[in-house]
């Protein structure tokens, strides 16, 4: 990589030791991609929950924490995905205390180097969405395909220890979706139904993600026939996000770069064809079992939107299984100043904050509570609990809620 | 087969080899594997139940989410980690996994690597010549 004036002082240590290690993280990065030079990043956004981490991986968040010498903290706003537990509500998931004290231990290390504990994967929603062509290192790939796709930011899939070195270098190697040639849509898919539940949603972009399956893949998507919500859109992106590793997509008319067809230069390419035939397919393929041990809200957080048509469907109710719905930081204080935290509480539900569920130690919790057959309106959490020993079901949320009331799908 | 060579345009890592583990599937940290026991998890990946511990995997792309970053390195301080990654398409995550985690990796062949490698083989990869050679 061709570094600057700047870029060589850090890699010789002139700033200290934090910042030469993530500039040198960045470089191998960098190189294996060849990308020719760094770009400046207005924002980062980390993964750390310590499912991931590790204790080797907090033990690596704490050695950097402890440097005193030189630059030891972020230089442009750095942000984090959710936790791995909600501190307040971590005994009713039966989570183990070690858990809970790792997840502090990590924190207290990335307060240290300046990070703020959003903790939501749904900043784009709560914190600050990024704007058409502003450069970011985003982890959580639903952050990411939202923002290049939605907003026309630029991002690639920044895992936490990149996200965390583009936070304390304030750039990240010039490769992928920072350059205009991988913004082109490489797959036409022309859909003849629109979807209008949110697992439909995201069964169409699980479905498109498959076509597309890699993630140099770029969907261009004709046929939807309005514009899309907020929410519609996060699950869409999520699921096409989690089954095909795409990270940028684009709706014909809808979202900023694909104006016409020809704008990301898709005109030639063979438009595959995508129905509700194949959107249920998918969601035929997580079925399952008509008895439900429990049911949940996540992957991605919920809006205040989505709390409140879930309140609504809660009133009158009385749960005989766990409703878990999980929501960020940002979002919970609303919720509860709306009554919606309460409506959903009376039924039995619980409404956790800064957590996602399958970062939570999903294996140990099924364990510990005898959960396997677990409802959700969430296609890219059922993609996902499949490798947790779940057998996970897709439906819509007022499915779900009906199940939470009597045990079973119908 | 011995002696055979296939050339990758990305590399990172130091020489290793070993067998391969080979299939026309995915590979997310997160998603497939049971990383505490050491084995493929997720019951549709084509490598269900098979211990990828101390093999050089040989798949057809990087899926998934962002865990595997920091699952790479988590995963090699218990020893429960592959030797090395070779991909038709890589995505950002592994890489950065694999330089976080100090895994060799290659990716990026003018065939199907998945089609050319047979499960079982012994291979040795050299990241420094971005080669993938039959033992």
């Amino acid at each position: 990589m061709r570094l600057n004036d700047e870029e060589t002082a850090i890699l010789a240590g002139d700033m200290g030791e934090v910042p030469r290690q993530a500039l040198a993280h960045q470089v191998a990065v960098g190189d294996f991609f060849s990308a020719e030079d760094f770009v400046p990043v207005t924002q980062a956004h980390v993964m750390a929950d310590t499912e991931s981490l590790g204790e080797a991986g907090v033990r690596w968040l704490e050695s950097l924490a402890e440097v005193k010498e030189g630059r030891c903290a972020v230089r442009i706003p750095t942000i984090t995905d959710p936790r791995g537990t909600d501190f307040t509500k971590y005994r009713q998931l039966k989570q183990a205390e070690w858990m809970v004290e790792l997840e502090r231990r990590a924190v207290a290390a990335l307060v240290k180097l300046g990070v703020s504990m959003t903790d939501t994967c749904i900043n784009y929603q709560t914190v600050l969405s990024a704007t058409r062509g502003e450069h970011v290192a985003f982890g959580d790939t639903g952050v990411v395909i939202y923002s290049n796709s939605v907003c026309g930011a630029r991002s690639n899939f920044e895992g936490g220890p990149s996200a965390l070195a583009a936070g304390l270098t304030g750039r990240t190697p010039r490769y992928g979706f920072h350059l205009d040639r991988h913004r082109r849509a490489s797959v036409r898919i022309r859909v003849d139904w629109t979807p209008a539940s949110l697992n439909d949603w995201g069964a169409l972009g699980g479905v498109i993600g498959r076509i597309g399956g890699n993630y140099w893949a770029v969907p261009v998507v004709e046929g939807i026939e309005r514009p899309p919500t907020s929410d519609e859109l996060k699950h869409f992106g999520a699921a096409m996000a989690s089954f095909g590793s795409i990270a940028l997509y684009h709706l014909v008319g809808i979202t900023p770069e694909a104006a016409r067809l020809s704008d990301v230069g898709a005109e030639a390419l063979p438009p595959h064809r995508v129905g509700r035939a194949e959107v249920q397919a998918l969601q035929n393929a997580y079925a399952g079992d008509a008895k439900v041990d429990v049911v949940v809200f996540s992957a991605p957080q919920l809006s205040l939107f989505e709390l409140r048509a879930l309140a609504d469907l809660c009133d009158g109710r009385r749960f005989t299984i766990p409703l878990l719905a999980v929501t960020s930081p940002q979002v919970k204080p609303d919720s509860d100043r709306f009554g919606y935290t309460a409506r959903i509480e009376a039924a039995g539900g619980t409404v956790f904050s800064g957590m996602c569920f399958y970062q939570s130690y999903a294996r140990e919790i099924a364990e510990a509570n005898g959960w396997k057959r677990l409802a959700t309106n969430s296609a890219k959490m059922v993609n996902i609990l499949g490798g947790y020993g779940y057998a996970p079901v897709l439906a819509s949320m007022e499915e779900c809620v009906g199940a939470a009331e009597t045990g079973r799908l119908r | 087969m011995n002696g055979k060579v296939l050339l990758a345009r990305h590399a990172m890592g130091t020489k290793v080899s070993g067998e391969a583990l080979v299939a026309k599937d995915g590979f997310s940290a997160r998603y497939d594997l049971d990383r505490l026991a050491g084995f493929f998890s997720r019951p549709a990946h084509k490598l269900a139940g098979q211990s990828y511990v101390g093999r050089i995997l040989v798949l057809d792309t990087a899926k998934g989410g962002v865990a595997s970053a920091w699952m790479l390195y988590e995963m090699r301080s218990r020893g429960k980690v592959p030797l090395a990654f070779v991909f038709n398409s890589v995505n950002p995550i592994l890489a950065q996994g694999a330089a976080f985690g100090d895994i060799a990796m290659l990716a990026g062949f003018d065939e199907d690597v998945t089609s050319a490698v047979p499960s079982g083989a012994r291979v040795e990869i050299d990241p420094a010549a971005k080669t993938l050679r039959f033992l």
